[in-house]
């Protein structure tokens, strides 16, 4: 059962769950210059959607597998 | 005298010239077969240039970058105008001596041009890799979003009476006017077609071939980027006839994205992305910004520049075939060459003194033309 750091807030995910499942119902990610809010769209890869920032580094939510420590931000 | 004027063509120089035959007095109807500044519009980068291609290429160039300046403030801030300039960068100092007598080109045309060596360009752009020697600095030279530019030019157009029809596709060019896909009868004194590429599909016979391009955005990176960053290879690029080559092009998008080009490709009508010829321009990106291997790109996309076979537009009347006018051709600089082309098609279709010398870029200078 990884734990995740999600802008600071613990989340614990299922085993094998991706970091998309732990963006909330509607899912959110990041948001628009204006304001509004982004999240997965595709679910897999293509829209660019969910991009959120780990480790520094921007990663799509829809294809990174959630793992125990990870530090998540949106953006 | 009102001239009639049916426009055939949405994309930017479609729309410009409606705005500028609108403005001049003339009756102007617009048919675009699908939405504004879609086509060759729509894919492209939207930077305005001044290239030194021949001495035609660059008054064209000059006198669109002055209509855009004095346009931008009219339309808006959706035109999304950016006044980056444009940094020219030499790869080696051999690159770096024939951009002097580039410099006092630009210069003698009247644009403002600065000579720079390799330390000032890293203090101009940091992003820039060590290796580089120098480059020239346009700072006058800017960035718009083209199927914004073309809407709110046919919007321009709208508020001083044109008719703007789209999803309106010509099917032919008849006596007195122009027959639609549905079999309408549009009657029109005079015709323009504007429609990129698209535009052989209606005169068999016009020297224009599709080139490809390639072009991909990244995710935002504000502050990544002030200028854009051009190779002073790049003309050699755009004016040479290899099947496939590549040059080095970056964007700052005013919202921070960077987009990326370019591209060039003959014989392949195909707009799927091509694999090899999008790493080729990546590659050709790191050796310049060696920092974009970090910056995720988001989309990639291709394009069709129409292109004749001396790169130059056909703007003007087509020999043999009365009130039958071209505005259309303009490989990569159809954004930047908008208002310019507008100006001359205005003083064609309406007999007014041309902006510039229209000569160079008249239909009848190719023979298959002049005999049509």
């Amino acid at each position: 059962m990884p734990r995740i750091l999600l802008d600071g807030q613990p989340v614990d995910l299922p085993a094998g769950a991706l970091l998309a499942a732990a963006l909330g119902c509607p899912p959110v990610a990041c948001h628009g210059l204006a304001g509004a809010p982004r999240g997965p769209l595709c679910g897999m890869g293509q829209c660019f959607e969910c991009r959120v920032t780990l480790d520094g580094r921007e990663v799509l939510a829809c294809l990174t597998p959630a793992r125990d420590g990870m530090v998540v931000r949106r953006g | 005298m009102i001239a009639d004027v049916l426009i055939i063509g949405g994309g930017v120089v479609g729309a410009a010239c409606a705005a500028a035959l609108a403005g001049a007095g003339a009756r102007v109807t617009l048919a675009e077969a699908e939405g504004l500044g879609g086509g060759a519009t729509g894919a492209a980068m939207g930077h305005l240039v001044a290239l030194d291609g021949s001495p035609a290429e660059l008054a064209l160039c000059r006198l669109g970058l002055e209509g855009w300046r004095s346009l931008a403030p009219g339309l808006g801030p959706g035109l999304e105008w950016s006044g980056c300039g444009t940094l020219w960068l030499a790869a080696d100092p051999e690159e770096l001596a024939l951009a002097e007598p580039r410099c006092r080109t630009f210069r003698a045309a009247g644009l403002e041009a600065e000579w720079l060596d390799a330390h000032a360009i890293r203090e101009l752009e940091p992003c820039l890799a060590p290796h580089l020697a120098g480059g020239i600095r346009v700072p006058g030279d800017a960035v718009i979003y083209p199927p914004a530019a073309a809407r709110l030019l046919a919007g321009r157009a709208q508020g001083l009476g044109a008719r703007i029809l789209t999803g309106t596709r010509v099917a032919t060019l008849a006596a007195g006017g122009v027959i639609l896909e549905d079999g309408g009868f549009v009657p029109a004194g005079q015709v323009l077609l504007a429609a990129g590429g698209a535009s052989r599909a209606l005169l068999p016979g016009l020297p224009l071939v599709g080139r490809k391009g390639h072009l991909a955005i990244s995710t935002r990176r504000p502050g990544f980027l002030r200028h854009q960053l051009l190779e002073l290879g790049y003309l050699k690029a755009a004016h040479g006839s290899e099947a496939d080559s590549v040059a080095f092009n970056l964007q700052p998008r005013p919202n921070g994205q960077l987009l990326l080009g370019s591209s060039r490709q003959f014989g392949d009508d195909d707009p799927a992305l091509r694999g090899p010829v999008l790493r080729r321009m990546l590659l050709r990106a790191l050796a310049f910004v060696p920092g974009l291997a970090e910056v995720p790109l988001v989309r990639a996309w291709t394009g069709f520049r129409p292109t004749t076979p001396d790169h130059l537009p056909l703007i003007g009347p087509v020999p043999g075939r009365p009130g039958l006018f071209l505005a259309c051709g303009h490989e990569g600089l159809g954004i930047t060459t908008a208002p310019a082309t507008a100006g001359l098609v205005a003083a064609a279709v309406l007999g007014l003194p041309a902006p510039v010398d229209p000569a160079p870029y008249l239909p009848a200078r190719f023979p298959e033309l002049a005999h049509a």
